[in-house]
């Protein structure tokens, strides 16, 4: 059905006192209309910083961002804003992303309103119960405010509230990491089942790769700012090449007794994405670091159809360095 | 047996025993029935996880061990706790100091507020070894350096303050503080919850480490069953301030029995099977101030009878140390879905 969304070359670095923090250090991908993409990484990859630079939330310092073919970086102030109704955002902590003097009727209808299509105030209602309904949400809630509510009603307003302009891209931002298992698995299943129904398009960012590994048809790995790796969900899983994504597949602890596999055990920790040198920024903690990886920076490289990862070591005649 | 257990004093090697343990927070509209008459028992060099959702009584449970119970509003109202013998509930004030942090210590979920911004993280671990050993400032201070290197931190780095360190070595530096002293009983609540999971992987590897160095029992506080099924000895799940489920790490995953433990497992994503439904458990947990009479998880459970709401559940044994709490099992032709490993 072609590309909904193409960023090109996507930068953003903030100017700290200690240097520049490159928080997005060119990104490019796409995804296809009604398909999940998956974003992963650890806290201050710049996954989070990528959804909302897509909207404009935060202003991108450099790159393309062409959304149904239209390049969102060259519109108006104004025009951006008629563009949100295409693309919204849900948060990861329903706790503070609602406001608490909004009743959830007042909350989802300021969207309802936006769309223009429904007039009168019985319209908008109507509207607004509907969406509750397509949310989850029970109608008796209509008048209670976000501290009456759990977690995980408090994110279905979020979704409804986000489904309220009739957007076509939806980013999710850690939508379920607050939330406890049982709660989780509900609201995974109700964002597959609108996919499905209203052909939404998702952008999954997420810390948990079981949950990204259930929801997304592409993920892309991000490490510092980077892409390190990008595949098909079910290829990614079962072929990892970049030692950072076989990392971190080894790191999740599988529910099952007996299920301890070999692991690979990083030392170190994440270096700093201030003025980050020409280096592979993986190399101080790659087990399999040489000398290249400290010169230069390796580049995306299709490895196989629709699978780039972006490390010295594949392609080199020991790419299979049996990890 | 129970009963001459009751008898004798704690057994040797014994390092916990809650017995009937029943905490509650009192304010003037209502009574939150945070934790409802559970037992636990621990032996040397076990791990017990902990498992449940928010609002399950884990880390009340953990709390009442160090008997830290905010007061008020929290109040025990019955049972007994002894940590290696010594009876943490009539315990005077100067005891419990000593037992706290020599006997039994506890780490947190979240590294960055439970240690001091203004001392610098070798003050901070020598803090605890001066008031527990008989040493000076200098001793404590060497045997502070000995504990960062334990835990994988290089010495030059005590005298620098927390915030020059990242998440996963502050929580590094908060377990070296608690294991600063060889406490017999270690309470971990949430402690790699946190961190991110390459991070959580090095800090549990750490633990596992120590315990097998140091033989510290666990009680390992978590809502990720992956974890449990790494670490721990035995399981014990919470629901609604109840222990609804207990037994080894084989007879919880593989021979599940309980319904709630069921839906739990039912909940998370295959990472093995991307295309399998989640199966989440409907429903919300009950409100802790209006518990029902009988069952509290009888209202979301799938094979809840009429009798399960009003009825107290009746406790189980499947084996000497597999126990459920669920009626369902009064009918001896019953069998949950999940399919035996």
């Amino acid at each position: 059905m072609g590309n909904i969304l193409e960023v090109n070359h996507l930068k953003k670095y903030f100017k700290t006192n200690r240097g520049v923090l490159h928080a997005v250090d060119d990104i490019t991908f796409t995804i296809e209309r009604g398909k999940t993409l998956g974003i992963v990484g650890e806290s201050g990859c710049g996954k989070s910083t990528t959804g909302r630079c897509v909207m404009r939330l935060i202003e991108p310092t450099g790159g393309e961002i062409l959304f149904e073919g239209r390049d969102l970086m060259k519109l108006s102030k104004r025009e951006m804003r008629a563009k949100r109704n295409d693309i919204q955002i849900i948060f990861q902590d329903p706790f503070s992303s609602l406001d608490p003097r909004c009743t959830v009727m007042q909350t989802i209808a300021e969207g309802v309103k936006v769309t223009g299509k429904y007039r009168t105030k019985k319209e908008v209602e109507m509207r607004v119960i509907e969406l509750m309904r397509i949310a989850g949400l029970a109608e008796r809630l209509i008048n209670a405010y976000p501290h009456e509510l759990d977690g995980g009603r408090r994110q279905r307003i979020g979704i409804a509230r986000a489904l309220a302009v009739e957007p076509k891209l939806i980013i999710c931002d850690e939508p379920v990491s607050a939330l406890d298992v049982s709660i989780q698995a509900q609201i995974l299943n109700l964002l597959r089942e609108l996919q499905e129904e209203l052909g939404l398009t998702y952008v999954f960012i997420t810390h948990d790769l079981a949950v990204v590994n259930h929801i997304s048809d592409e993920i892309m790995v991000m490490y510092l700012g980077q892409t390190v790796e990008k595949a098909p969900a079910e290829e990614l899983f079962t072929n990892p090449i970049h030692p950072y994504t076989k990392a971190l597949l080894s790191a999740i602890p599988i529910p099952k007794v007996g299920a301890k596999k070999e692991r690979v055990l990083l030392r170190g920790e994440v270096s700093s994405p201030i003025n980050p040198g020409d280096e592979c920024r993986f190399a101080k903690r790659c087990p399999h670091a040489r000398a290249e990886c400290r010169t230069s920076c390796p580049q995306l490289q299709e490895k196989s159809p629709g699978h780039f990862a972006a490390c010295h070591l594949f392609g080199s005649e020991n790419k299979t360095t049996s990890l | 047996m129970i009963e001459v257990k009751r008898e004798s004093p704690a057994a040797e090697d014994e390092v916990l025993d809650i017995r009937d343990l029943t905490v509650q927070f009192v304010t003037e509209d209502e009574i939150v029935e945070a934790v409802n008459c559970i037992s636990i028992h621990l032996k040397k060099g076990e791990i017990l996880g902990l498992v449940g959702e928010t609002g399950a009584g884990k880390t009340t449970t953990a709390l009442a061990v160090l008997n830290l119970v905010p007061d008020p509003p929290g109040v025990i109202k019955s049972g007994s706790i002894r940590v290696c013998g010594k009876n943490m509930l009539s315990a005077a004030p100067k005891e419990l100091e000593q037992i706290r942090g020599g006997d039994v210590s506890m780490i947190f979920q979240d590294p960055m507020t439970s240690l001091n911004p203004v001392f610098t993280v070798g003050d901070q671990i020598a803090e605890s070894i001066l008031l527990h050993e008989k040493c000076s400032r200098k001793e404590a201070g060497a045997k502070a350096e000995e504990m960062l290197e334990l835990v994988g931190i290089p010495r030059e780095r005590a005298g620098e303050y927390p915030h020059q360190f990242s998440g996963g070595m502050k929580q590094r530096v908060v377990i070296a503080i608690a294991l600063a002293c060889n406490p017999k009983l270690l309470l971990a609540d949430e402690p790699t919850t946190a961190l991110d999971v390459t991070i959580q992987a090095q800090v549990l590897d750490l633990m596992c480490g120590l315990k097998e160095k140091l033989d510290t029992s666990m009680i390992f506080i978590t809502h990720d069953l992956g974890i449990i099924a790494e670490i721990c000895d035995r399981v014990a799940v919470m629901y609604a301030g109840r222990i609804i489920e207990e037994g080894t790490l084989e007879e919880v995953f593989n021979h599940t029995k309980h319904p709630y433990t069921e839906g739990l497992f039912n909940s998370l994503p295959n990472i093995a099977d991307r295309t399998a439904k989640l199966r989440p458990i409907p429903g919300l947990m009950p409100d802790p101030t209006r518990l029902p009479a009988g069952c509290a998880f009888a209202p979301r459970c799938p094979y809840a009878k009429p009798s399960c709401i009003d009825k107290p559940q009746s406790s189980r044994s499947f084996s000497a140390t597999h126990k459920v709490l669920c009626s369902a099992y009064d009918d001896p032709s019953f069998r949950i879905h999940r399919e035996e490993a």
